[in-house]
């Protein structure tokens, strides 16, 4: 991330955003991860990742922001978010339904438990968070071209 | 792997295809013509199997548990008579538009947009018809909704996205009651599942919540089918999008989004009573009148057949409304010809709109003799739709009416006759002045639409002439199967859980 | 006395829809609209002296709020997302077309 006071806002902004980012993206993470355990899961996890990149957006301007997730990229990951989602599901079939939790279960509060739930809950966090970056990205695109 | 497991890839292929045209369409040039043909393909030869594995099957109707966990506590997906006719329907028109729009959306950017859009759309409609659960309905009407309106959007000129914009705010406004709607059943039945609903419905009494959720989904499901109060969006939204999804919309989505939901929540789940079917009546045959009397005085040929689509949405109602068997089903012939024939005059005026340019019914004339193809097919829809007799329009507006005067409504049955008459005068206005008639100058070098758009429109043509065949005896159990369940009301409730409980 | 709460919320909501004349006050109306239907939902499954209803060691399933409109008004609260960035992306793409977001000046389309 290069100082560059032409794009973005003031100083302090950009120094507190290049501190903070990284861990917002982190709780993000861990949200997804347990999902399943506590409240939370891949939809407010994803929306967590995503405004993690927005705040990068918001403070360095559009541009920094694109050279790490573009926007193909982007679409791309939420197509394959929703794949992923769809496949987790159709393993179902292999136990006789769709949507069939065929993983073993494990036992309760352990982070590798639940069968399928941890696994659906990264796919839609992937799709949720690119899915809303994109939007973003879609908007502020749309607002410049003017 | 039993006979159901064919019950959720209705909602499976159409999403697995959608996400997988985003992803690869931009990559692998024609890649998104190849999917969404397969993908319409196998869905219109399943929904066919679906009808032949649902005669064998016992009682008429199969179930699907998702996940595996039982009806009241999981979701799980119906397929009966009336299910099995909407899917019908809904897949062939689908499996016609897609293939048009293989050569009609050359004219437009970005196709792997467009066919992900279509797909999601198919895709919301396929689920509502097969599920079992309210919530999941509704889930499946917003995406089918969200869908529809960024398909309306898609041209993205002025007057498209002003058609959407209005179309998006009444439809989520729309969403709102039903959602609300839901609310109530919820807390009035602490439970989601439809026939689990329905059964508790009917061990309880209460004054004052059925009604009100009654009038809730009512508005509803009424402004997404555009009844008459509600119909200001549609003569908008259905002419600004491209022609294949104004077929789409006009066929198929208005019916599966209004009409058979409000079948479903009217007569399986809160029983019908004689003042439902009352209101239904008058607002079907208020429709018919309305939309006919505006069609009249429109130019524009787009426009004119949405207003087309308010006034026998009508009919559909009028005839489900009466309540009897017979008129049941001519309401329910009338939808699955209208979606026929409506989809094919909306094709036409995209094949016209794709030779000229124009849609203005001022500016056209003599396209008869340079588009031959297209006349013709626009002459058999057009002969559909007004009522005229070897057409499959005849025979489920004769039943329409007849069912009326059987039941004593002469009221309405007059109604009707004169809904159709001004049908026919208006498409009068149609041939005239598209197809027959000189040629302008300018039209002069125009040339017949291409294959793929001539070859839907031929074979939605040749359904509307041999419609009338479905009433021969060994075919009806198509539409008899769809009656039953409607006439079984909230029968329906023990039925599947009898099914589910096996 | 909470359930009219909701009901003025959504009747602010609706007045918002039908009466204002800025689309992005419309789109606002349509946003307030849906909180107050979600809010409704979940008061509904609401029960005094309830707690989270989250399956946690050393706990008791007991007294718990109802579970269930809470995922509904996840999954409502998912459609009212998609909903609103459409049609909020609708919204200026019409700007750039009109040069306006007033209803009254956006009347290419004859009733």
């Amino acid at each position: 991330m290069r100082n560059n006071p032409e794009t973005g806002m003031t100083l302090i902004v950009k120094t507190i955003t290049r501190l903070t980012v990284g861990l917002i993206l982190l709780f993000g993470i861990y949200i997804i991860l347990h999902g399943h355990l506590s409240p939370g899961g891949g939809f407010a996890g994803g929306v967590i990742v995503a405004l993690s990149f927005v705040h990068l957006m918001l403070a360095f301007g559009k541009d920094i922001a694109v050279s790490r997730v573009s926007k193909n990229l982007a679409s791309n990951l939420e197509s394959i978010g929703a794949l992923m989602f769809l496949s987790i599901a159709l393993l179902g079939f292999l136990g006789g339904s769709f949507f069939l939790n065929i993983l073993p279960k494990g036992t309760p509060f352990n982070l590798f438990s639940a069968g399928i739930i941890p696994l659906c809950n990264i796919a839609i966090g992937i799709k949720v968070g690119v899915g809303l970056f994109a939007i973003f990205l879609a908007l502020v695109v749309l607002e410049r071209s003017k | 792997m039993n006979n159901t497991t064919i019950i959720p890839l209705f909602v499976i292929i159409p999403l697995a295809a959608a996400f997988l045209i985003s992803l690869v369409g931009k990559f692998i040039r024609r890649s998104s013509e190849t999917i969404i043909f397969i993908s319409s393909l196998v869905l219109l030869v399943f929904s066919l199997y679906a009808r032949f594995l649902l005669n064998s099957s016992a009682g008429k109707i199969m179930i699907y548990k998702i996940g595996g966990w039982a009806p009241p506590f999981g979701i799980c997906m119906v397929l009966d008579g009336l299910s099995c006719f909407m899917l019908i329907t809904v897949n062939l028109i689908a499996f016609f538009v897609a293939v048009y729009s293989l050569s009609y959306m050359e004219q437009y950017t970005d196709k792997p947009k467009f066919f992900t859009l279509f797909s999601l759309m198919v895709c919301g409609m396929n689920g509502l018809i097969i599920t079992g659960d309210l919530f999941n309905l509704f889930v499946f009407l917003e995406i089918a909704s969200i869908a529809s309106y960024a398909l309306v959007a898609f041209g993205t000129e002025a007057e498209e996205l002003e058609a959407s914009f209005k179309y998006a705010i009444m439809g989520s406004v729309a969403s709102a009651f039903i959602f609300i709607g839901i609310a109530f059943l919820y807390s009035f039945t602490s439970t989601l599942n439809m026939a689990d609903m329905a059964r508790v419905l009917s061990n309880k009494q209460n004054e004052w919540v059925i009604p009100f959720v009654g009038v809730l989904f009512l508005m509803g499901f009424g402004l997404k089918s555009a009844l008459v109060p509600f119909h200001a969006w549609l003569p908008d939204a259905h002419p600004s999008a491209p022609a294949s999804i104004s077929a789409m919309l006009s066929g198929v989505l208005i019916k599966t989004l209004g009409i058979y939901s409000l079948i479903r929540i009217f007569f399986n789940i809160i029983g019908p009573t004689q003042g439902y079917l009352t209101v239904l009546m008058f607002l079907g045959a208020i429709s018919m009148i309305v939309g006919v009397v505006l069609a009249l005085s429109q130019w524009d040929l787009k426009r004119l057949l949405a207003y087309h689509s308010i006034s026998q949405i009508g009919y559909v109602v009028l005839g489900i409304g009466l309540g009897t068997p017979l008129g049941v089903l001519g309401g329910l012939f009338h939808l699955f010809n209208h979606s026929v024939f409506k989809s094919l005059l909306f094709l036409n005026s995209g094949a016209v709109d794709y030779a000229t340019g124009t849609r203005d019914l001022k500016e056209t004339g003599g396209l008869g003799k340079l588009m031959p193809v297209t006349a013709k097919t626009n002459l058999v829809a057009s002969m559909s739709i007004a009522g005229i007799p070897p057409f499959n329009g005849f025979f489920s507006k004769a039943i329409i009416i007849i069912a009326c005067l059987e039941k004593g409504n002469f009221g309405y049955a007059i109604c009707a006759v004169i809904g159709s008459i001004l049908t026919l005068a208006s498409f009068m206005k149609v041939q005239k002045f598209a197809f027959l008639g000189e040629i302008k100058d300018k039209f002069k070098n125009i040339k017949e639409a291409p294959f793929a758009m001539l070859f839907s429109m031929v074979c939605l043509a040749i359904i509307c002439i041999f419609g009338g065949l479905m009433l021969i005896p060994s075919l009806r159990f198509f539409l008899d199967d769809a009656v039953a369940v409607i006439l079984k009301g909230t029968g329906y409730a023990s039925v599947v859980l009898e099914a589910a409980a096996k | 006395m909470l359930y009219f709460l909701c009901l003025i919320l959504f009747c602010v909501g609706l007045y918002g829809v039908l009466r204002k004349r800025n689309l992005v006050k419309m789109i606002i109306g349509l946003g307030i609209m849906e909180y107050a239907m979600n809010l409704f939902f979940v008061l509904l499954g609401y029960r005094f002296d309830g707690r989270a209803p989250i399956y946690a060691k050393d706990q008791e399933i007991l007294n718990m709020v109802d579970p269930l409109p809470q995922a509904l008004v996840l999954t409502s609260i998912v459609i009212g997302l998609g909903v609103t960035a459409l049609v909020i992306s609708i919204a200026v793409r019409i700007y750039e077309k009109y040069g306006t977001f007033d209803i009254t000046k956006i009347k290419r389309l004859k009733g």
